[in-house]
């Protein structure tokens, strides 16, 4: 048996510098939103000439007054990707690149997407993804308050909150962009880092039934031994899973698929570090359980 | 727990291929309807366009309220009572009346049964509101008034561009609306909308108005700018014919000048209104009005009665035939803009149909090794219910026509990495059971019994997400929690049926084994 126990006070510590620092960061250097937030254009392009690069392709754009542009290479080597700001929303604004870009270039390129978001659609994506994390949070908990005792809610409820901040901590900290995908990959986590942190807590509370001369600080341990085989072969199946994802599916899914390893990987932590040691530290009893179970029988 | 009734194991057989038939319809043709259904590919994956239109209102409540201030002078003058000062602003009309008028001016208003504002008894509102500031009466459209308005808007403009987008022809076009000012378009196949947005970009209001020296036109003037920007004349506010008297137009030849003109018939009224003021305006220019532009202003010589004509404006073909596509499909009650648009060319989508084909068959293959190198026979059981329940999943999404989409193929990969989660659930506590429990039959029941809260729990947390997703997200991530959401109902029958099933084959078969796992 693995005495995870006795780490509960140093991870306990580390999580909670975790989440300060990703607080900070999120507050101070904020997150790099994608078009999809911020509004804007972004152009996927495909060269077939080696005259095109990132400078090249740079300069062509900058001279077209089109305000902040950011040009990076997508994938392999001939694919970019370009996003500028596209204040005024200019109509044409696709047709009139096309056209100067013909000018340096030829037909040499070719625009593979093309996505254009206008300030009021973006406010209203960012609003609906935040209602969207949000509304996910508050069922999870109802969810949880229905099946468990509310020290179990607690302890569940704190878990997603360290994934969810410390996930977004680390986009803001390496500036990786936030669009609609990673939305639904921060909600996707939402749900696995709860389905783990339930599958303990259930053993948690049955033991708890069982043994009524263990203390809480002993019983977490021994239920985290008991589930960890799972644990384990759970996460390392849908890490696989995600591992193929980020290296065969594409450029397009590069972004989701790391948030969703990240969420994996922090889920898997914090399902034994954070949810439990909140049932230690809110001195879990089996009278906790038992005055439960009395209640559903008066029901 | 592991018993299973003959009844029970041919219904799973029959679900199990069903849907597997189901599935492969993807792959082949069926003569029958029912099994030859596809999964609908998203735009991110076949290409396409998808443009998002908003519907400017603004100038429609302008023009409503120009004509109420004529309607209310018209009214109350009928009824003896003075208008005075009436004048419009900031989308409110204000206007006195002498104090002995007040009262009954605030009574017509206010009246369930009148025909100058009509009244929404399903609202229990009228189409205007009515308030006396003290200085003057203040009239304005009310909640119920405004979005009333703004949906008739929204039913003519789509109808609109649904001709727009049918005259140009593309693939299945998917044209819906969006709350009360909104309209969707989808264009499968479509790589550059480019001619669809100019096309749905254009008003296309189009006038026949004298142009005229008179500033003091019975109809009021106003100085219009020509197409090119350059020139610039003086016209009468007074329609001669509209776009609405258009029966036909069409893009032709004008063999004598060699030029490319637009041909147009009218209907009735307006061939007699044309012929009218081509006869009684020869010499003048008879300016013609796009759009607050104009295209040309040629000179009448002649009375046209034939109710027909031509416009000419140095068009080249193409703008010959979208113009005459515009007129034909008639104008929009608004101007739209386009305020998201996301295109993806055929050939990323193909890109991605590939990479993430290749993503599924890696991921499915790592996790079915792992998964037997781990349990072995039981591994293998997994592994077939998995197969199975990926095409119990594609099938479902066949049988409904989902729309699949890229984040969706990731959504299949995840439910593939997730669904081992029930099996090995079971088969962990199955291990435990068998830690106190000779009898295999009893341990594998206790296994299967006590991994269930955990199991469901597990699901419907993942589930909860799912449904989230499937409501507040939009295009490829709406395909995301659909997959993922089947998945799990596919997964759970799988787990418990088929899995089951062959799970209490095995054990029935080998009960007096030891170390069965």
């Amino acid at each position: 048996m693995i005495a995870f126990n006795k780490y509960y006070n140093h991870f306990n510590l580390l999580s909670s510098v975790l989440i300060v620092v990703s607080l900070l960061l999120l507050i101070f250097k904020g997150l790099n939103f994608g078009i999809d937030f911020k509004g804007g254009t972004l152009i996927e392009l495909r060269a077939s000439d080696s005259k095109i690069n990132v400078s090249s392709l740079r300069d062509r754009f900058n001279q077209m007054d089109l305000g902040d542009v950011s040009v990076k290479k997508f994938g392999n080597d001939t694919d970019f990707l370009v996003k500028f700001e596209n204040k005024d929303n200019k109509k044409n604004i696709i047709e009139e690149i096309k056209a100067n870009l013909d000018k340096s270039f030829g037909n040499n390129y070719d625009f593979r997407r093309v996505e254009n978001v206008g300030p009021k659609v973006s406010a209203e994506l960012l609003k609906s993804g935040v209602i969207a994390i949000s509304l996910s949070l508050a069922l999870m908990l109802i969810y949880i308050w229905i099946r468990f005792e509310w020290q179990f809610s607690l302890g569940a409820i704190l878990a997603l909150f360290h994934d969810v901040i410390v996930t977004l901590g680390v986009f803001s900290l390496f500036s990786l962009e936030i669009n609609l995908s990673i939305i639904a990959a921060v909600l996707t986590i939402v749900g696995y880092s709860m389905n783990d942190t339930v599958v303990i807590f259930d053993r948690v509370r049955e033991n708890l039934r069982k043994y009524s001369d263990i203390k809480i600080f002993e019983l977490t341990n021994i239920s985290i031994n008991e589930t960890l085989s799972r644990t384990i072969i759970t996460s390392a199946t849908t890490l696989l899973a995600l591992l193929a994802i980020y290296f065969f599916g594409g450029e397009i899914l590069k972004g989701f698929s790391l948030a969703m390893i990240l969420g994996v990987v922090f889920g898997t932590y914090s399902s034994i570090y954070i949810a439990n040691t909140v049932l230690v530290r809110l001195r879990v009893s089996q009278k906790t359980v038992l005055r439960e179970d009395d209640q559903n029988k008066l029901n | 727990m592991l018993y299973f009734s003959k009844l029970r194991i041919i219904f799973i057989i029959l679900f199990s291929v069903l849907f597997i038939l189901i599935a492969s319809s993807n792959l082949f043709k069926f003569d029958d309807s029912f099994f030859d259904k596809k999964i609908n590919l998203g735009l991110d994956l076949q290409g396409g366009s998808y443009l998002l239109l908003e519907i400017d209102n603004e100038p429609v409540i302008e023009q409503k309220l120009q004509n109420l201030t004529t309607t209310i002078r018209n009214y109350f003058k009928e009824k003896n009572i003075k208008i005075n000062n009436i004048k419009i602003d900031n989308q409110n009309i204000f206007f006195n009346v002498s104090d002995n008028d007040k009262q009954s001016v605030l009574d017509i208003f206010q009246d369930e049964n009148s025909d100058l504002n009509p009244y929404y008894p399903r609202f229990k509102s009228h189409q205007l509101e009515i308030e006396d500031t003290g200085l003057n009466f203040k009239v304005n459209f009310s909640r119920q008034g405004l979005i009333k308005l703004k949906t008739s808007s929204q039913d003519q403009a789509i109808e609109i561009v649904r001709r727009r987008v049918d005259e140009v022809g593309t693939n299945e076009p998917n044209i819906l609306k969006r709350g009360n000012n909104r309209i969707l378009v989808e264009l499968p196949g479509l790589d550059d909308p480019m001619r669809i947005k100019s096309l749905l970009g254009k008003t296309a209001n189009l006038t026949f108005r004298f142009v005229t020296n008179d500033e003091n036109d019975r109809f009021g003037v106003e100085k219009l700018k020509f197409e090119n920007g350059l020139e610039e004349a003086t016209v009468s506010k007074r329609i001669i014919i509209s776009g609405e008297n258009l029966l036909d137009a069409q893009p032709k030849m004008d063999t004598q000048t060699n030029q490319t003109i637009v041909s147009f018939t009218l209907d009735r009224v307006g061939a007699k209104r044309f012929g009218k003021a081509t006869s009684t305006g020869i010499g003048k220019q008879l300016a013609i009005v796009l759009d607050g532009k104009i295209i040309s202003a040629p000179v009448v010589r002649d009375t046209i009665a034939s109710g027909s004509g031509q416009i000419s404006g140095g068009f080249t073909f193409q703008t010959a035939t979208d113009l005459a596509l515009l007129l034909r499909s008639g104008a929009l009650p608004a101007p739209l803009e386009i305020i998201e648009e996301r295109t993806v060319g055929p050939d990323l989508g193909q890109d991605s149909i590939n990479a993430g084909m290749i993503a599924l068959a890696i991921g499915f293959m790592l996790v079915i090794i792992f998964m037997f190198v781990k349990y072995k026979i039981f591994g293998l059981i997994t592994n077939v219910t998995l197969i199975v329940n990926l095409f119990i999943l594609l099938g479902v999404l066949t049988l409904f026509e989902a729309t699949l989409t890229l984040p969706g193929i990731a959504g299949i990969i995840l439910t593939v990495g997730m669904a081992v989660d029930a099996n090995v659930l079971i088969f962990e506590r199955i291990k435990e059971e068998l830690k106190d429990e000779t009898n295999n039959i009893l341990a594998f029941d206790g296994g299967y019994t006590k991994s269930r809260t955990a199991i469901l729990d597990a699901n419907i947390t993942t589930l909860l997400a799912a449904i989230i997703l499937f409501f507040m997200g939009s295009g490829p991530v709406k395909g995301f929690a659909v997959t993922l959401g089947v998945g799990i109902f596919t997964t759970l029958f799988s787990v418990y049926f088929i899995a089951r099933l062959f799970t209490s084959i095995y054990v029935s078969r080998n009960k007096n084994k030891e170390k069965l796992i």
